[in-house]
């Protein structure tokens, strides 16, 4: 009963957008059947919300000194399928926000977590919320696998590191 | 008891006009079918849509229309029949047809129980059958049935989804003379019977061999089970063989035929190259999930099978007053016939049915077909049990529950003793009805849903044409109780239900872009473009919340086929996005989030045509739209796209 109450309460929070709130698990057939049990986003828990790290599944990302180029490469091909047509690489709004500077002001952790659990993000999170003002749009959870995910962040590192 | 039955039978005949007894609902029916807000339903319950060729998805207790799943009729409001990718679906060898009529429901099985993966559908008036892919709820496969008519013993299967079968309520000329005198019905026409095989790993159907028969009309079939694995029953009609008045004449006879088909011996016959190789003409049609495109062939070879030459394994029982449904009990024992124009129910017993075959216990042929004595194949009769008895399901524990057309009711028996243990109206002339499983080895009982001819008072009028309706009964205690009507879409026939757990959490949500290959995919609005070749003009464009790319498109020419090949770049549930364009002469396109879907459009003037996103998809919704610019043929205003180009940049290919 008490998971079911609690089922209601991320339905009612979630629903807005999508109902749905983890990280996607991409498995290699095609199309996507995930499971969509709402109960295992458990971020929703006691603790403190963290608005440096943000909400979800990345809690410590360990970054090399250096950039890794071919994650970059991989990085751009996500980033011109799934996310070029809202965010310029430049600091200008588009859709929603350029994205030059941001890995300037967010962590990686915060960063990741908002590209992959997208809506409790949006729900929860004071930037994350104060940029749905402006924009207007909720930003799509485009479901990155973990590896895209990561290949995102390094081409939005180089993308801050060239002038 | 039988005061009850006179009372039912009073009202049916009474007056015209029925009655509205509203009073049969008990206090307590609505909480059991309420299902609160954001819940789900137990049973997803498929309803066939009879005259709108579609499927109607409804939740059961609720009775709430979920989808309706376009397969034999075009579907403008999502683009079925209309978009470049989902044409070919509707070829036959007729050309392409934008509507059939669609009768019988059956879900694939597996060890005699429904898996969840596939709905099979058939199509009446142009004879096909249908595969839904349960996990995208979409029409993925329509094989046409060659030497057929009104295919209406149809789509049901064997207990492992081995084969589908298909079967001629039209016996017609079949082979190179097809123009022959109606009057030479008896000399000239055939029936067929045909069993599709089904690919177990994808689904995909073959036509894998047709029975040439006499020119009966056959009107519904159920696959054995369990001990009668191996077979499969048709009922028959117009033994009489009419081709005129059949209201009368074929009702002639007092018995008409269940023909029962031993498909194991049709299959060692044809490995012992006992069939006939004939030419044909039909089409088989099928969607690929990774191209969201479908392709038709025609395909030219069918095998036909001669039971009057090859023996035994066809024969006919007799069965009282032209037979409507044939249905077998979970055991597999018991094979019931409901004689539309009879005062009883036969229940045949399987056991016997072979023990008569076996002593060759027969009263003659029917044009080379042995005809079982109906003595020796039958268990038993259920006497008086209503009127116009059509079809009957299973609860899996010992009880049969069968429709009465003529008057109006569900009638609950015992297969046992063959005894009437309840009886409840419908509201009115039920047709098919339906229980969860049951037509299966395994029902999972708890509700029974009649599926209703006519409703007039049931529900607000809406002028001469009134909706169908369904009504849903508890069974799970020894009386049935009525617990809510709703009204349904199209004409429902057959149905078949299923506990929800069985699909849902295999639910697609939305195609990876990744494993998108669609020829004219779009994979980021870096690709997107427009390309001129001759009067072609194809547009590579993508959505995305709430954006077209291009959304100005100029150098489009009058007259030219212009093809949109528009690719929806979200990756989430529930977020689709139209497309329409003015003066399209087809329809718009709903386009699912990583899905890649084509509309074509023959500008017929020049001007500036408005294009927009149908389905609402953001707050921005009102300003996903964009402009064509359409000039006089042959002009030669330059190709030029893009979105958000400054106003003096011109992107040219």
């Amino acid at each position: 009963m008490k998971k079911y109450v609690y089922t209601a309460v991320l339905l009612g929070l979630t629903w807005a957008c999508s109902n749905n709130s983890q990280p996607a698990k991409q498995d290699s057939s095609a199309p996507v059947v995930e499971d969509n049990s709402l109960t295992s986003s458990t971020s929703a828990s006691s603790t403190a919300y963290d608005s440096i790290k943000g909400a979800g599944k990345y809690t410590n990302v360990e970054l090399s000194a250096t950039l890794d180029q071919k994650m970059i490469a991989a990085g751009k091909t996500v980033y011109e399928v799934k996310c070029a047509a809202c965010h310029k690489l430049t600091d200008e709004k588009l859709v929603g926000p350029g994205w030059k500077g941001v890995t300037k002001k967010k962590s990686a952790e915060w960063i990741m977590n908002f590209v992959s659990n997208t809506d409790e993000m949006i729900d929860k999170d004071p930037h994350a919320q104060a940029m749905l003002a402006v924009c207007m749009v909720r930003m799509p959870n485009q479901h990155l696998s973990d590896e895209e995910t990561r290949d995102v962040f390094e081409f939005m590192r180089n993308n801050d590191s060239s002038k | 008891m039988r005061l009850c039955l006179i009372a039912v039978l009073l009202a049916a005949f009474a007056s015209c006009k029925p009655r509205n007894e509203a009073g049969a609902i008990t206090a307590g029916a609505a909480e059991k079918v309420y299902v609160a807000p954001g819940k789900y339903d137990e049973f997803y319950n498929f309803v066939s849509g009879g005259f709108n060729g579609q499927v109607s998805v409804y939740g059961i207790p609720s009775g709430r229309l979920l989808k309706i799943i376009p397969v034999f009729s075009v579907m403008p409001e999502n683009g079925y029949g209309y978009s470049e990718e989902t044409k070919p679906m509707l070829e036959t060898s007729h050309g392409s047809l934008p509507w059939d009529d669609q009768h019988h429901l059956e879900l694939s099985q597996k060890d005699g129980t429904p898996d969840g993966r596939w709905l099979f559908a058939n199509a009446n008036n142009t004879p096909r059958v249908a595969r839904i892919n349960l996990a995208t709820f979409k029409t993925e496969e329509i094989i046409e049935l060659p030497n057929s008519a009104g295919n209406h013993s149809s789509p049901f299967c064997t207990e492992n989804t081995e084969y589908v079968v298909a079967g001629t309520r039209f016996s017609v000329p079949i082979g190179d003379n097809q123009d022959v005198p109606i009057a030479d019905y008896k000399k000239s026409f055939n029936g067929t019977v045909s069993f599709i095989k089904i690919d177990s790993s994808n689904g995909r159907m073959s036509l894998a061999f047709q029975l040439l028969t006499p020119a009966i009309n056959f009107d519904l079939s159920h696959a054995g089970k369990g001990k009668s694995h191996d077979w499969f029953f048709f009922s028959c009609y117009n033994v009489e063989q009419a081709h005129t008045l059949l209201e009368v004449n074929a009702s002639q006879r007092d018995k008409d035929f269940i023909m029962a088909v031993n498909w194991k011996k049709a299959e060692e016959f044809i490995k012992n190259n006992k069939g006939t190789l004939k030419n044909s003409r039909y089409a088989h049609n099928v969607y690929d999930e990774t191209t969201h495109s479908a392709t038709s062939t025609i395909e030219s070879k069918v095998l036909t099978l001669d039971p009057s030459q090859l023996k035994d394994f066809v024969y006919f029982i007799p069965c009282p007053k032209s037979p409507h449904g044939v249905d077998i009990d979970p055991t597999g024992e018991y094979i019931v016939g409901s004689g539309k124009l009879a005062a009883l129910i036969p229940v045949f017993s399987f056991d016997k049915l072979m023990a008569a075959i076996e002593k060759k216990d027969f009263d003659g042929d029917y044009q080379g077909i042995p005809v079982v004595k109906y003595e020796s194949a039958l268990y038993g009769e259920v006497q008086k049990p209503g009127l116009g008895p059509l079809h009957t399901e299973f609860d899996g524990k010992g009880n049969a529950y069968t429709s009465f057309f003529v008057s109006s009711e569900v009638v609950k028996w015992s297969i046992k003793d063959l005894k009437v243990l309840d009886r409840k109206p419908t509201f009115y002339s039920v047709g098919h009805l339906c229980i969860p499983g049951g037509d299966t080895k395994h029902p999972f009982g708890k509700y029974l849903i009649a599926y209703n001819k006519i409703t007039k008072d049931r529900y607000l009028p809406t002028g001469p044409e009134l909706a169908q309706s369904a009504q849903l009964y508890d069974i799970s205690g020894d009386k049935m109780e009525l617990l809510l009507d709703f009204p349904t879409v199209g004409e429902p026939h057959y149905a078949q239900a299923l506990p929800a757990d069985l699909i849902k959490n295999n639910s697609v949500k939305y195609f990876k872009i990744e494993e998108n290959k669609h020829p004219y995919v779009t994979k980021g609005e870096k690709e997107a473009k427009v390309v001129r070749e001759g009067n072609k003009v194809h547009v590579y464009m993508t959505s995305i919340r709430s954006h077209f790319t291009p959304d100005n498109i100029e150098g489009v020419r009058v007259g030219d086929e212009v093809y949109f090949h528009v690719t929806n770049l979200e990756q989430d549930w529930d977020i689709p996005h139209g497309f329409a364009v003015k003066g399209a002469a087809n329809a718009e396109i709903l386009i699912m989030p990583g899905e890649t879907s084509t509309l074509k459009w023959i500008p017929d003037a020049e001007g500036v045509f408005p294009i927009y996103c149908t389905d609402f998809c953001s707050a921005l919704h009102q300003e996903m739209q964009g402009y064509v610019r359409v000039s006089k043929a042959g002009s030669n205003t330059p190709l030029k796209y893009g979105t958000n180009l400054p106003d003096s940049a011109v992107a040219k290919k």
